[in-house]
């Protein structure tokens, strides 16, 4: 009954869905204000009904109703409640739920606390995000039924895939969807712009805060999940190149491109035509994530569907949506009127800089992603494109952006001088250089360019205190002219402060861990002694433990630091019985220095087992620096100035004298 | 400056990056790209010594034996060709006999293969996709099955 109740809310949301698609753009053309309006209610209604499916289908997870194939196929009774529920988008069909419950979310958000828009404009975006809703409901009702029943019902289920069963991996999903689906905002907003002919700064600032809360979601998704296969997968890698975590980092670079570029056309109303296109192409290439990770044409954690016609269906959306817009693009976008002139060398040519380096390296992140994907489909050979190519192509594009982020903030609008900017920069560089020359000293036998690295993200970090600095003008005046700076000071700079020092504090992480890692594998007997890292570790023999839903043997390692007890680490090998599959368990010490990282191996011979241990230094500082870019975007968005809007437009005459009947 | 040449100045960088770009992308795809092969497409070709290249087929039943240390010495078979594969280090945790291995490296000289990665399936299910398909091409293929997660190890 539940399970039918949902199946019955997800159709009847296709239908309203199609009203908000449709009558909306006639209403507009028409002028028409009751058929314009007809947007908000629908929206609101849209997201209820799929909430109500989104229930029922959680419900039937929770009761574990194995009735339901999907349920069948993805839980079973003996699962702890966390994972019952993750279990609902830890699979195709239900993921497929959650992306419709998020974009109708956004939607609906839109139309209750859109209020301060101009309502054709409203009217529009609603209407395009009614359309994807019409292509993703058709998609799920049509291939990809959640509530289909099984009868008669299995005793029990078959349980979920045991690497997916982790508390970050239950919110990696939502928070990644959000920022995908995030995204559908700032195309819908460019495409009713180009619908409606007309665009200004005040769009840009109605863009904005969507974008923004998308791009914090995304950061903080991909964080998740790089963190869960850093510590889960358990060969202490944290970011692998591989074409799933390509195809959240694409749209991750272009709506960090889109983020900047709507600020130009917010403060100075130029790149109007650019940052339209780059909404279009953000939303397209979370699309292709979607089509990439769901399609089954890649073979991950992730890929769920094996079936062709589900790939096809997307495909084909992902066809009607990029091709359309991009067409109305070409068609309308000269008619957008060109703002404001520009020197090169100015914070708008320092956006643009960004802009280019961005969409250049994402790119060439998706050269590396569909190469091999595009030799397999026309000569039948296959190919691996790994971390050497990234490393390659990425990395060289990248730097060159992070050398010249810090002086973007300095640089006035319009036109910039260079000059005085490198002189104000000039402590940061101090400071980056001598710490480049102590981790050179320290560093001689180490990689050369890992002092490089660690100096650039001091760089970063210093580049952004000294735009602080001179905001709040430090030391030019008064501690309390100061003070008070400080506290005027919008949010929105301290959020960019924010972001691009944990940018740098990522670069440290990275720089670190990828330079000084350190890896010992052994075959280790019981008593047996390891040394890494200053880290002494005895291994004290393997005991078997039941957990839960699994049975597992746990290795015991003391750990030992000049002589003083650290920790006991119990890294572990676990056998889930149900899904009759294994998985490793790092036993992991987190310290400010690094990780000591210990993953139990194979038993060999005579009672020995291998095992392999890692120490990373500072590699922690990669987490940390994506949640302080996490938080610089929250303080940016709870500004005042994007809390209140843009000022309203004045409405055509015409509609408010209809709207006055 | 003129509206013109700040123009030129942009279309400028712009043919530079991209032109820089358009040269990593192709030298990166001369030198890091690992092709994919069977025992069969090695035996029928010469791979350049020190080549890196992935190496999929069945390991081979009853052919696993523990060396020194960490180290595993087993055979990859695709049915018709075999080739003997050695690697130290930790295996993935569903590494086993007659079940469907990817493992990459280079081919040495005592006609070994060296493999510093072993990627192995995820669950009972599991074949990697260009393992099936060397398997269908030699014909020893049964049944069709869904994918599940490849797991890496070192």
């Amino acid at each position: 009954m539940i399970a039918e109740t949902g199946h019955y809310a997800l159709i009847l949301a296709l239908g309203v869905a199609i009203v908000q698609m449709v009558l909306p753009i006639i209403g507009t053309r028409l002028r028409d204000p009751q058929l314009t309006a007809v947007a908000v209610p629908a929206a609101q209604a849209e997201f209820i009904l799929i909430f109500i499916a989104f229930i029922a289908l959680m419900t039937a997870y929770v009761t574990s109703d194995f009735s339901v194939a999907n349920v069948w196929q993805n839980s079973h009774s003996a699962k702890p409640l966390l994972y019952k529920i993750s279990g609902v988008w830890g699979n195709h069909e239900g993921s497929m739920v959650l992306w419709v419950l998020i974009l109708a979310l956004f939607g609906a958000a839109v139309a209750t606390f859109g209020t301060n828009l101009p309502r054709q404009l409203q009217a529009n975006v609603l209407a395009v995000q009614g359309s994807i809703a019409v292509a993703f409901l058709l998609f799920i009702v049509i291939t990809s039924n959640p509530f289909a029943r099984l009868n008669p019902a299995p005793f029990d289920g078959q349980g979920l895939n045991p690497v997916l069963q982790d508390p970050a991996l239950a919110f990696h999903p939502p928070f990644l969807y959000a920022g995908y689906v995030g995204f559908s905002m700032a195309f819908s907003f460019a495409v009713a712009a180009l619908i409606d002919g007309r665009i200004d700064a005040a769009w840009a600032r109605w863009v904005r805060p969507w974008t923004l809360a998308a791009w914090m979601c995304l950061t903080l998704g991909i964080a998740m999940g790089s963190w869960w296969a850093y510590y889960e997968l358990g060969w202490g890698g944290f970011w692998f190149w591989d074409p799933v975590e390509n195809a959240s980092f694409m749209p991750w670079l272009a709506g960090t491109a889109l983020l900047h570029s709507a600020l130009v056309m917010e403060k100075r109303d130029a790149l109007k035509v650019w940052t339209i296109l780059l909404a279009i192409i953000t939303f397209s290439l979370s699309l292709m994530g979607t089509f990439l990770v769901r399609s089954g044409v890649l073979t991950s954690v992730h890929a769920f569907a094996v079936d062709p016609a589900r790939g096809v269906f997307i495909l084909a959306i992902m066809g009607v949506f990029i091709g359309g817009a991009l067409a109305l693009f070409a068609w309308r976008a000269p008619l957008l009127s060109q703002g404001g002139l520009f020197a090169p060398i100015s914070r708008e040519g320092a956006l643009v800089l960004n802009n280019l380096l961005l969409t250049v390296a994402c790119a060439a992140v998706l050269v590396g992603t569909l190469y091999p994907l595009a030799l397999e489909a026309i000569t039948g050979e296959k190919i691996s494109v790994g971390a050497p190519f990234f490393n390659l192509t990425f990395v060289p594009l990248i730097v060159p952006l992070l050398i010249a982020m810090p002086f973007g903030p300095l640089l006035a609008w319009k036109r910039g001088d260079l000059l005085a900017a490198a002189q104000r920069l000039m402590a940061a560089a101090i400071v980056a250089l001598a710490v480049m020359i102590l981790v050179l000293a320290f560093n001689q036998k180490g990689p050369w360019l890992a002092p490089l690295g660690i100096g650039l993200g001091i760089w970063l970090i210093m580049g952004a205190a000294t735009d602080l600095a001179y905001r709040v003008k430090l030391f030019d005046a008064s501690g309390s002219e100061t003070l008070r700076r400080l506290r005027n000071l919008p949010r929105a700079a301290f959020g960019g402060v924010m972001a691009h020092a944990g940018v740098g504090l990522m670069v440290i992480g990275l720089v670190a861990t990828t330079a000084w890692r350190s890896e010992r594998i052994e075959a280790l007997a019981p008593g047996g002694p390891l040394d890494i890292a200053g880290y002494h570790l005895v291994f004290a023999g393997v005991a078997p433990r039941q957990g839960p839903n699994y049975s597992e043997r746990v290795g015991m390692f003391e750990v030992t630091r000049g002589g003083s007890p650290v920790t006991e680490l119990m890294p572990s090998k676990r056998a889930f019985a149900v899904e009759k599959n294994t998985t490793t368990e790092a036993g992991i010490h987190n310290s400010w220095r690094g990780d000591l990282y210990v993953v139990l191996g194979d038993e060999l011979k005579d009672g020995a087992y291998s095992v392999r241990v890692y120490f990373n230094p500072l590699v922690r500082l990669i987490w940390i620096g994506a949640l302080v870019m996490f938080f610089g975007g929250a303080v940016s968005l709870s500004d005042r100035r994007l809390r209140v809007g843009a000022p309203k437009r004045a409405e055509p005459k015409a509609a408010t004298a209809t709207a006055g009947k | 400056m003129t509206r013109k040449q700040r123009r030129g100045v942009l279309i400028g960088t712009c043919l530079v990056v991209l032109g820089v770009a358009v040269g990593l992308v192709l030298y990166a795809m001369r030198g890091s790209i690992v092709f994919f092969y069977g025992p069969s497409d090695v035996a029928e070709m010469t791979v350049r010594q020190g080549q890196r290249f992935r190496l999929g087929g069945l390991v081979e039943t009853g052919s696993v034996a523990r060396g020194d240390g960490t180290t595993v010495r087993f055979v990859i078979t695709d049915g018709a060709k075999t080739l003997p594969v050695t690697f130290t280090g930790v295996l993935p945790d569903l590494f086993r006999e007659g079940q469907g291995v990817v493992a990459e490296g280079t081919l040495e000289p005592d006609g070994v293969f060296h493999a510093d990665n072993v990627l192995a399936k995820h669950d009972e299910n599991y074949m990697p996709p260009e393992v099936a398909a060397k398997l269908k091409e030699q014909g020893v293929w049964q049944g069709d099955a869904g994918a599940e997660a490849p797991s890496a190890t070192n």
